[in-house]
This record gives structure tokens, sequence and C-alpha cells, in this order.
């Protein structure tokens, strides 16, 4: 049993490392150094930075245009990344359609979607959720109806939309039958964002950040090579989404980075004339999120380990979003605190208070939104109880 | 990175399992809380004939210089059923030191012993009011002629009833509390004016509170440099602390297995609780708890076979705080669930509830290593 990398992936580690550094924009550098949202021209930026080094894709095989890193690279790339305040890719794109296309879609679909995913030409958003089918997403309304030409026409609405506004596609669950049982009548379509009657509003997050939008389907026509997969077979691909990189879900670089930050805000907050850091009441509350954070981190790295191997994830795979969501939301709450009300600045003109101060409660506030998205951890503890556990339904 | 069993440890483990299965259930440790000494001989010996006892002592000592992992994969799984042989306390708390600064004969004459599983050890430090600082000495050794003279209290000494010998810190110089001047002592239970006063603790084990008036010891008894045993004794510790989250991890499995069996097949309202979404969340969060608590307990491990200090003090710290939370949210939601069975005497669940409280104070509560994670090195590292 050994719990280090090897020196091959201690080294890809510096690589990383010391090419971030390089390849960062200044003015994008300028922003990670304080966690500033990034706005969707700067992302894409990054985008077309990471695509130029061939790393935008890890996880797509080399044929096409994934880097051919194993498990191990694929975790150090993005903990690396995630570590460094990297703006964050939309993974609608490259960590959701893309996948689904290489398992489940035609030849012809992967020729015309997925360069175009790779180079960022083409954005992409997810339609899923819809205001009555959230958690039960399987009761989704949005209705795919028969031209009678072979395609479909949409009508309908899907919410928590992210990135709509700035989208070229959507990738959508809609019904197809309105007969069969929830699951079965359900067909993953992919939805040009310029068809008439589709209709886009966004609105702000309680981050204060433009993220979320209802986009709206009036008589939309769909062509029917547009259909992924079987008819009625939508919810398979739902699925197997979850399956896909769970390595990743945890997100322990971005915990990591957190954990270093909320240290350093300790450091120089001052009480009774002394760093905070120095209190030991403080210190301790660090300290116990601190082994909360290493907890999780291990358990990543157990997985992480099990899929170089080979292995099918084991049971500690599922806890990791549960977990990794919940201690970056405890991080970001000691970082609050650490900063008194220092933390209370929201969006104002630059130069009115530090550039550290500007972000943390936009931060702190778009953090809820972890437990809650790519299925809210109490549907993951619901799937747990089932699944491992084995404990009885209702 | 690796966290797979070799084949040998793979074989290791299910040696352990199986004995612990068909010869030590938890009926045992019921049985053996009313003994005097708490468990036997002849499983002793067996340990011993097991190679559990000597595993990590080199050949000419009985052992096969295994890694401090392969002794915490036993531990984990004789955890599962509650075994109450004191391994830790004769192997990790007073073998270990010994093996590290023992002369050569103090190791014939007690760990080649140990390794067959002739005798029991104990390690004597912890003393009234020193909470959980291996410096707080106020046991004095001091000169008498050739030899030394012994007086002074240890408390909750492990294994301190039934240990063959003790491994004793006194101060031979310094204040009460200072790091320098505390030298470690070999003492049999029987030397003229050492009294051995058993007593019980809550999870039906059994320890000592052991007397010292002016126990005469010859120069052959020191162990290690004179003044030098707050290290050994806190390094010591830290290995007990280490063992202790794999006994623990290997208990919380049980426990967790004990509890979704109960909510599987227990009945009310016309159905099987289990399916009540308040509970199902319930066991789904000791579950989280159990995976990481084995996380930090592989960790601890594999650090303490490593050979960088501070990385092993935090990671054992890390998983003794992690141990204490997660061990306290596991038993005492085990016990939650399983009703009011859970706290009658006759379920098992009570027993490991009372294992993990223990567990939790032994070698340093949360709140110490939580304190002390702030006070290393690492943990203000990049800043």
């Amino acid at each position: 049993m050994d719990l280090s990398f090897t020196p091959a992936q201690t080294a890809f580690r510096d690589e990383v490392r010391a090419w971030i550094r390089e390849a960062m924009p200044p003015h994008l550098a300028e922003k990670a150094a304080v966690d500033a949202h990034f706005e969707m021209s700067e992302v894409m930026e990054w985008h077309r930075v990471l695509h130029a080094k061939g790393w935008v894709a890890p996880n797509w095989p080399k044929e096409w245009g994934g880097p051919g890193l194993d498990v191990t690279e694929r975790f150090i790339l993005t903990e690396e990344l995630e570590l460094a305040g990297a703006p964050q890719l939309s993974p609608f794109g490259l960590a959701m359609v893309g996948p689904l296309l290489l398992q489940f879609g035609s030849e012809a679909q992967k020729q015309r979607f997925l360069p175009k995913i790779l180079s960022g030409d083409e954005k992409w958003c997810q339609g899923y959720s819809e205001p009555n089918a959230g958690s039960d997403l399987a009761s989704l309304k949005l209705r795919a109806d028969d031209d009678g030409n072979g395609g479909f026409v949409l009508n309908g609405q899907k919410t928590w939309t992210t990135y709509a506004q700035y989208a070229d596609w959507i990738f959508v669950l809609a019904r197809t039958d309105g007969s069969a049982k929830k699951q079965e009548g359900i067909s993953f379509l992919l939805v040009d964002m310029k068809s008439p009657g589709l209709t886009v509003k966004p609105f702000l997050t309680t981050g204060g950040t433009p993220a979320f939008c209802e986009t709206f389907f009036e008589n939309v026509a769909v062509p029917g090579d547009n259909l992924v997969g079987p008819l009625n077979g939508g919810w398979t691909l739902a699925k197997a989404l979850l399956g896909h990189e769970r390595t990743l879900i945890a997100h322990v670089g971005h915990s990591a980075r957190a954990l270093l930050r909320l240290k350093r805000i300790a450091q120089s907050a001052q009480k009774d004339g002394k760093p905070l850091l120095d209190d030991p009441v403080f210190r301790a509350k660090i300290a116990r999120l601190e082994v909360r954070f290493r907890s999780l981190q291990t358990t990543n790295y157990r997985v992480v380990a099990g899929a170089q191997l080979g292995n099918a994830p084991g049971p500690e795979s599922s806890i990791l979003k549960i977990r990794g969501s919940e201690t970056l939301q405890h991080l970001m709450e000691l970082t609050m605190e650490a900063m008194g009300h220092d933390a209370l600045a929201w969006f104002n003109p630059p130069g009115v208070v530090p550039p550290i101060e500007q972000w943390v409660a936009s931060g702190f506030n778009y953090t809820r939104a972890t437990t809650i998205y790519g299925g809210a951890n109490e549907i993951q503890r619901n799937v747990i109880a089932k699944l491992i556990l084995g404990l009885p339904s209702r | 990175m690796n966290f797979e069993l070799s084949p040998d440890q793979k074989l290791l483990v299910d040696t352990a399992a199986a004995f612990a299965r068909k010869q030590s259930p938890v009926s045992r440790l019921r049985e053996l809380r009313a003994d005097p000494v708490g468990w036997q001989k002849a499983t002793w010996k067996q340990m011993g004939e097991l190679g559990w006892l000597a595993m990590l002592f080199p050949e000419e000592l009985g052992g096969f210089g295994a890694s401090f992992v392969d002794l915490c994969l036993v531990i984990e799984q004789l955890g599962a059923t509650l075994v109450p042989e004191p391994i830790v306390p004769s192997v990790v708390l007073a073998g270990l030191p010994l093996l590290r600064v023992g002369s050569d004969a103090q190791k014939q004459r007690w760990l080649a012993p140990l390794a067959a599983g002739d005798v029991s050890l104990a390690l004597a430090w912890a003393e009234r009011d020193g909470r959980y600082d291996a410096a707080s000495v106020t046991t004095r050794a001091e000169r008498a002629g050739a030899g030394w003279r012994l007086t002074g209290e240890k408390v909750f000494v492990l294994n301190g009833h039934a240990a063959d010998a003790l491994l004793v810190s006194a101060r031979t110089s310094g204040g009460p509390r200072d790091r320098e001047g505390v030298t470690l002592w070999l003492v049999e239970p029987s030397a003229p004016g050492v009294t051995v006063q058993p007593i019980q603790t809550m999870d039906g084990h059994h320890a000592a509170m052991v007397r010292f008036d002016g126990v005469e010891l010859g120069d052959d008894a020191r162990v290690g440099a004179l003044g030098g045993g707050v290290a050994e004794v806190e390094r010591a510790l830290d290995d007990g602390a280490a063992a202790s989250c794999s006994e623990g991890a290997g208990m919380m499995q049980t426990v967790l297995a004990m509890t979704t069996e109960y909510l599987r097949t227990r009945e009310q309202f016309g159905v099987k609780i289990g399916s009540f979404q308040a509970l199902q969340h319930r066991a789904v969060d000791m579950f989280v708890e159990c995976e990481l608590a084995k996380s930090m307990a592989l960790l601890a491990a594999i650090r303490t076979d490593g050979d960088d200090a501070d990385e092993r003090r935090s990671a054992v710290s890390w998983a003794k705080a992690q141990l204490g939370e997660s061990g306290r949210y596991v038993t005492q939601q085990a016990t939650q669930l399983h009703g009011g069975v859970g706290v009658t005497d006759e379920h098992d669940v009570g027993l490991y509830f009372k294992r993990m409280q223990v567990l939790s104070s032994l070698y340093g509560d949360d709140e110490h290593h939580i304190a002390r994670l702030g006070r290393l090195p690492s943990f203000t590292r990049d800043l």
C-alpha cells in the first residue's frame, strides 16, 4: 500500500503547475488571484489556451482530440487547475454532451459536434430540469411531438439552463411518448439555440452573477438527425452521465485552494491586535475543517487509485459529491467568519474595497448551489440508501 | 498511489477476519467482561503462533519485519468483533519503544517471549492531572547507590493489571512538565514496592492504577537514553492513536452493517423502518463517516511507516480527530436507530458504543489532536 504519486506523476504535476503559471494571460491571473468571477468571454479565452495545449478535454479519447492522459494524470491536471483558481470551463459540452455523444452518438453526430465542442466554437447548455421536474426529473413535460417527417416539434419550458444566454446548442430531455411509464417516454435531443420559437430569459444567482436561465420552446422544429440514442431511450443516457468521471466530482482542488486562502486571510485579519490565526479558538475551527478536507481528499485518492487499476468505482466513490460540496460550503462559511464585516462588500466599483474583499461574498453565496446541482445531496443520499445500503423503498 | 492489498495482506486480512468470526465473536468479550483479567492466555499464545505479536519485529526476535500497515489490517479485523486481547498495549505502546531504544538484553528478555505469546506488556505513562501530555510526569527515579529508586503513581495503565513487565516513564531531572529529563524504565510488577490496583473500564476491558513506593531498580532497567523518554512516549502514543483508528474503522463497519440490517427487518406502522427517508439519510451519513474514517486510518498507518515525522504527526492527528467525530456519530446514531434495544446491555450495539467512547479518549481525544494540528509546522506551510 502506497499513498505517494510516482515520480512520473509528480513530474506531470510540476509540468502542469509551471504551464499554468506560464500560460495564463495576466488579466486572468489577476482575477484568479482574488477568486473573481470570470465573464464567459474570459472562460472561453482560457478554453482556447487549454485547447492549444491539448488539455481542454482530458477525458476524451485521443482520436477525438483528447490528450491521452490516464485517470491519475487527469485527476492531477484537474486538481492543479482548480488549485490555481483557473477559470472553470463550462462542463456542458466538454464533460456532458461530448462524452455522451462519444458513447451513444452516431458517427455523423460525432463528426458534426465534437470538433466544435473541443475548439470552443460552439458552446452548449443543458436542458434537463423544468419548473415541476427538479429532483423528480423523470416527470419532465417538455413535449417533442412527431412532425410527420421524421423530425420533432418541441413545446414547453426548461429551467436552470445555466449559460443558455451564451450557448449555441442545448441538449434536452423531452417527452416523446406521453402514454409510457414516465422514465420510458423520454428522448435525448440536440437543439440549435437559434431555432425559431426558442427564447431565453437569464436571471441572476444569489451570487449576483448571471448564470441561470429559463428556456422556452414554442413549436421549435428539431430534425430527426438530432436524436441521440434510441427513441424513448433518453433516460438511459441521462443515467449514464452520472457515471462519468466520478473521480473529479469532489473538486478537491477547489477545497484545497479555499483552505489555503482561509488560512491566509486568518493570518492577515487582526483580532485584539494579533493575527486571527493565532487565536486558539479560531485556529481549532480551521484545523477541524482541515481534517474534514483531508479525509475527503484521501477518500478521493482511494477512488483515483482504484480507477487507475481499472476497478469499478467502489462504494467510497458515492460519498464524493456529498462530502465535496459540503466541505466547500463549510470552507466558504468560515472564510466569511474570518473576514468579519470586511466580507460584506457587494459588487462595488473597482478600488472601493481591496480586491480580496470584492468577491468573497459572491463566492460564498454561489457555493450554496453545490449541494443542489448535479443531483441534490438528498437525492444522492436516497441513491446510496437504496443501491449501497440496500434499504427498502416505500 | 495504491490502496490495494497485496496477496500477503489479503491472506493476513482473511486469517484475522476468520479468527475474529469463529474464535472471538462479540459474545466472547461479553463473557470476559466478568473475568478479572478480561482476556485469555491461550488466545494470546495463539496470536503469537499466528505471528501477529511479532510482525513488526526483526527475524531474530521471532518477527518478520512487516509494516505498520500490516499490523493495522489485523487490528481492524479484530476490532470488528471487539477482540479483547491487549495487542495495542503490549506490542504498540510498550513493544515498539523497547524495539527502538531498548538494549539487546532487554529485547531478548521481553520481546522474544512477547513474540511467542508467552508474556504481555504495558506502558505506564499517564498521571493524574496530566491529561494527554507525555511530559507531565511527577513520578521520580532518583539515584540510589549504583541503581535507582522509583516513586510515584501512574493511572489507567492499559493491560497494567496483567502485564509481566511495565515500561514506566519517570523523571530523572527537571520540573513537572519539562520535556527533558524523563527516562523510561522496565519494572516487573512483582518487584517490592509496586502496587497494582486493577480497575475496570466502561468498554469491558481492564487496566490498572500502579503505585511505586521506592522501587529499587538497577541501571540495566533503564530503557534508552537518560532524559530522552518524552519523545519515545509521544511516538508510542502516536502509534497507539494510529492503531486505534484502524480498530475504530473495523468497529464502525460492523456497527453500520448491524444497523442497516435492523432497518431492513424491523417493522413499524406496517412497513420496514428502513423505508423512512429520515432514517435512510441518517444511515447514509453513518456510511459516509465510515468511509472517511477508513481513509484516514489507512493514511495514518501508511504515514506511520514513513520517515517524515511532521507528516506522520499530522496524519495521525487528522485520523484521530476524524475517528473522534466519525466514531461518535456512527455509534450514537446506531444506538438511536436501534431504539430502546440499543440501550439494553443485551444488545451488542452498546458494547461498540462504549468501546468507541474509550478509543475516542485514548491517546488524545479529538480536541487534543485538533490543537496539536494547529501547532505543527505543516499547518502554516505555504502561507
